[in-house]
């Protein structure tokens, strides 16, 4: 096993030990992100020479202590770049940290490279990149999933021991399905967005890509908790989310939502998290077939909700404050439309002028309150679920990787792709996805993610069911051949 | 197919974004089938329903009235496009 192979827990360890330090550490990961990101285009920009001068000083007795930790570009650390994969942030510099990264470095770990997305995170495949595509670690020709597959690729290739990424409809645990590690979405309010390019601000949560469910536990330690900077973060008590690890199923009442088994879902899919959740009975828990009914509309609901937080969200970018700026308007209206017009690219023009629609005056109860309250009952769904159950399982995505290009033409079909993940955000609760095995696609193993769904801040619960069943199996030890 | 409704040309000015004629044609296209799929939600009885803006939802955040530690003035000017006399520049409004 090389260096970049390591768990971040044994990664502490060796650290703690002193044989290795975090220098050693993140010379490795240079060094295999040299080797290997050629192909997979994961990062869009690192600070070697910032990380080494932090790594140096890291006290390796805390929590995180001397671990790099890659941030999607969409996650503001002072000094460096945050482009939100945009044009129109590629001159912008972030003046401050993140409060996530406040809490990474007071947890003693290190910041450490940009990671590409889907730009303004809008996006399933991280093809609407500004600036390059990533690519699958496991078959280069296919995407990594989206809208955070540089977060998700970079775990998966050994090119980031960990990484954060943000979670709007599934941007977390679908690119961590397709990629095969660990992904998981806290719950709304758990982890302060303060620094966080906004998208859809009733819907966006900032979460850890790990390869185990244990190195999860450790991240969401680390950034959990309120924060008076986010006052949509919630006054939760901080519970230890690794405190549950080791315990069995036993006892454990898993739902089956019936809905999420749908036809036109890939058959390997269906057959990996079929036998998954088998493996979840043998070890112990109960299973309970639950409905939740209001699932057919949630893909429609998001994408109202969602476009209309960002037309509002992304009407920020003026070329007045930072970012780019059209050349010699001549007027303030052409000075603003040249700006947006030169600086965003296609989907996100299209997202804003769907949310602009809806938000319109005329149409504004028809789609956008509408949406709200079907909203509500998205959310009642999962109530009434969870009075049955302690948490839903189900897969990540009904797709295995699919190839790039496949999909750009039809944004319709690429929206579809987020169908088992969106209903999670709507509802406010904890989700995490965990590699359960392989399809296989022209010849090339790829992988497959088992959904978990937990009621809201119950993310120990989840963690404590997802490693009991990663456990069992040697699915997350499998490492890409690049 | 197209939605009738949707003028994405008017639209893209009150989002202040200027679109090429192709661009205007093509997500004419492309969102008249997204609007399409969400008339769905016209089946959908919500009479009843109240509507929700946030899942998990709090209320009348305040904090104590006191000044707290901010940007520096040349931080938060490093970014601007244009300035000039520790200001940013705006485009001219009035004539």
């Amino acid at each position: 096993m090389s260096l970049p192979d390591l768990s971040v827990a044994e990664l502490q360890a060796k650290l703690r030990a002193r044989e290795l330090t975090p220098l050693d550490a993140l010379d490795a990961l240079e060094a295999r992100i040299a080797a290997v990101d050629p192909q997979v285009q994961a990062y869009l920009s690192r600070d070697l020479e910032t990380a080494r001068a932090e790594a140096a000083q890291a006290d390796v007795s805390l929590p995180l202590g001397g671990v790099p930790i890659g941030i999607k570009d969409v996650i503001n650390v002072t000094g460096q770049p945050c482009t939100a994969a945009s044009k129109i942030l590629a001159p912008y510099r972030a003046p401050y940290d993140a409060t996530v990264i406040a809490k990474l470095r007071a947890a003693g770990a290190v910041p450490f490279g940009r990671l590409n997305l889907d730009e303004f995170a809008m996006g399933s495949s991280t093809e609407n990149s500004a600036y390059q595509p990533t690519r699958n670690p496991w078959d280069l020709t296919r995407i990594p999933g989206g809208s955070s597959g540089g977060s998700a690729a970079a775990v998966a290739a050994r090119e980031a021991f960990a990484t954060l990424g943000s979670d709007t409809g599934g941007s977390i645990r679908q690119p961590a399905a397709l990629c095969g590690c660990v992904g998981l979405k806290p719950t709304y309010g758990r982890v302060s967005r303060y620094g966080l390019i906004a998208f859809a601000s009733s819907l966006d949560q900032i979460g850890p890509f790990t390869r185990t469910t244990r190195d999860a536990g450790l991240m969401l330690n680390a950034i959990a908790g309120r924060d008076p900077r986010d006052s949509t973060s919630l006054d939760q008590p901080v519970n230890d989310a690794t405190a549950l690890l080791g315990r069995d199923l036993k006892g454990v009442r898993l739902g089956i939502p019936k809905e999420y088994f749908v036809d036109g879902m890939d058959p390997q899919v269906r057959t990996a998290v079929e036998t998954a959740i088998k493996q979840c009975e043998s070890l112990g828990a109960e299973l309970v077939e639950v409905s939740l009914p209001h699932t057919e509309f949630a893909v429609g609901v998001y994408y109202i909700i969602a476009t209309a937080e960002a037309s509002a969200n992304l009407a920020r970018f003026d070329g007045v404050r930072y970012g780019h700026r059209a050349d010699a308007p001549k007027d303030l209206l052409d000075h603003y439309k040249r700006t947006r017009e030169e600086g965003f690219g296609s989907e996100v023009k299209r997202r804003i002028i769907l949310g602009t629609y809806v938000l319109s005056s005329g149409y504004y109860d028809a789609y956008y309150l509408r949406a709200q309250k079907v909203r509500t009952l998205i959310r009642q769904d999962f109530t009434n679920a969870f009075a049955q159950c302690d948490a839903l399982v189900c897969p990540t995505s009904p797709d295995l990787a699919f190839k790039l290009g496949e999909r750009t033409d039809d944004p319709l079909r690429m929206y579809l792709a987020d169908i088992f993940t969106i209903a999670a955000n709507l509802a406010g609760i904890c989700g995490l996805s965990v590699p359960c095995g392989f399809g296989e696609a022209d010849g090339k193993k790829l992988p497959v993610g088992l959904q978990f769904l937990g009621q809201p801040f119950d993310e120990a619960r989840l963690l404590q069911i997802a490693h009991a069943y990663e456990q069992s199996t040697d699915w997350h030890l499998a490492a890409p051949a690049l | 197919m197209s939605s009738p409704e949707l003028d994405v040309r008017y639209v893209a000015h009150l989002a202040r974004i200027d679109l090429s004629d192709a661009e205007i044609t093509q997500f004419q296209s492309q969102l008249g089938r997204v609007l399409e799929y969400v008339e769905q939600l016209k089946q959908v009885d919500v009479s009843a329903v109240e509507p929700t803006a946030h899942a998990n939802a709090v209320y009348n955040v305040f904090r104590a009235d006191e000044p707290l530690p901010s940007l520096e003035k040349s931080a938060a000017l490093a970014n601007a496009p244009r300035q000039a006399n520790g200001l940013i520049t705006v485009t001219k409004v009035v004539e």
